[in-house]
């Protein structure tokens, strides 16, 4: 059974948008803080650091979760998903980011990769969900600028586009 | 914030982990999801020396039907119980509480046993196991025992568990089909706290009734007749008895305003969907 005290760094392997990656970590480290500070994930954002905010939401083995509130010693030999790994090698950006952009989804930008996150994993589950589940699913986030109008229209639109 | 520094034991096995627990006790913590645990230990609103992490214990992942109950293992997680195809016929009082819960991205982490364990006052699945009359299944390396939720839900946040033991499963009663079940509550938004959450069995002429977020514990309440005309008067003396307390979201009066009024409209859903 692996245990690690609370001085000792150990080293964590996972697979970061689709790349095998390692950093060490001791065994407070909050997930969020490992992919940023270690792993240089940036589009992973840390706003309450308290599970309120969604800002930090990535998938964890499919699953949107809240990175902080999972440690970095946890996610062992997970499949972590982020923003940077939507759009294409080439810069490209894919439709979800698309629609975002087109519908002015976004203004400083702070919620938005937690929200593509969320996004990407619920349909992926629940490919017919409507607007009212879908609005249930955005309740996770927090946004402070765009007031969730835009929000809500481009994930619609992307919601259409995936089942045509 | 960040939490106090800890030691970190993952445990492979649920032996491991009672092990740990009986060398660690009170020194130690059970890491379920960790969705409000994680966020105290952030906000060093509690401290552990030990976090025993139960996540990947294999065995505890399961739902399964059981002597005339859903038994539900302690690394199950809120969204496979949420998405589990039988719920809404088996134990429709859950059906109806967790899409309450939290947010699905909560939910696809926390546990159904850890928020039980955690015992917020205002948390829906301990209201569930309260009013459905659930037990909990509790271990340690020198026995295992079953409470009764009224015995294991203690006060706010505090349970019956003994240092060295933890939740390895809960049990629902499977609902009777002749009951009607309705669950409901009230928050600023979708998904957070509940300031009062409410959960209605009817069957023939008796309701039980269940509150929570207005005392220490989901209070509960029986009236084994209960007829419509006597329904503002019976929920008024239990909202008075509930007490309840002034915080940022609501006063006490509020709430107890909350019970008279939800209160009638889960009553009047469960009675509605009675067979
Ligand atoms: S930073 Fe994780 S939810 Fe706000
Ligand atoms: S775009 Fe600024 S917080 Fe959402």
């Amino acid at each position: 059974m692996p245990q690690i005290g609370r001085n000792e760094r150990v080293r964590v392997s996972l697979t970061l948008d689709g790349k095998k990656v390692s950093g060490l970590a001791e065994p407070r480290m909050l997930l969020s803080d490992f992919l940023r500070q270690q792993l240089s994930a940036g589009a992973v954002h840390v706003g309450c650091e308290h599970g309120v905010c969604g800002a930090c939401t990535i998938r964890v083995d499919g699953r949107a979760v809240r990175s902080c509130l999972m440690f970095a010693v946890q996610a062992q030999g997970c499949d972590i998903e982020t923003a940077a790994g939507l759009a294409g090698e080439d810069g490209e950006l894919d439709a979800l980011q698309k629609a975002f952009r087109k519908n002015h989804a976004l203004q400083c930008g702070y919620c938005t990769p937690g929200i593509l996150m969320s996004v990407t994993s619920f349909l992926d589950s629940n490919p017919d969900a409507g607007e009212d589940e879908l609005k249930d699913m955005l309740g996770g986030h927090l946004c402070r600028c765009t007031g969730y109008v835009g929000i809500m229209r481009a994930v619609l639109e992307y919601a259409a586009a995936r089942r045509a | 914030m960040k939490p106090k520094p800890f030691d970190y034991v993952r445990a492979e096995t649920l032996d491991e982990a009672l092990d740990a627990l009986a060398r660690h006790g009170a020194d130690a913590r059970i890491l379920a999801g960790g969705q409000s645990q994680v966020a105290m230990l952030n906000f060093r609103l509690i401290e552990t020396e030990v976090l025993i992490d139960i996540t990947r214990i294999e065995a505890l992942d399961y739902i399964r039907i059981e002597n005339g109950a859903l038994e539900i293992g302690a690394a199950t997680r809120q969204s496979d119980l949420k998405d589990w195809p039988g719920l809404a016929e088996k134990v429709p009082m859950l059906h109806a509480a967790l899409p309450f819960i939290g947010h699905v991205q909560t939910r696809n982490r926390g546990t159904v046993c850890g928020s039980i364990a955690h015992s917020d006052p205002s948390s829906e699945l301990p209201l569930c196991l309260a009013v459905l009359e659930g037990e909990v299944v509790l271990r340690s390396k020198r026995a295992e025992r079953t409470l009764k939720a009224a015995d294991f839900q203690l006060e706010m946040l505090t349970t019956a568990r003994a240092p060295d033991e933890m939740i390895t499963a809960v049990r629902f009663p499977l609902g009777d089909a002749s009951a009607g079940h309705a669950f409901d509550e009230m928050n600023r938004r979708r998904g957070d706290f509940a300031i009062v959450s409410l959960a209605a069995v009817a069957r023939q002429d008796s309701v039980r009734l269940g509150v929570g977020g207005v005392a220490g514990t989901p209070k509960v309440r029986n009236w084994s007749e209960l007829r419509t005309g006597d329904i503002d008067e019976a929920l008024n003396a239990f909202a008075w008895e509930l007490g309840g307390h002034d915080d940022i979201h609501g006063t006490a009066r509020y709430r107890r305003e909350l019970v008279r009024r939800l209160g009638r409209q889960v009553i009047e859903e469960a009675r509605s969907c009675r067979r």
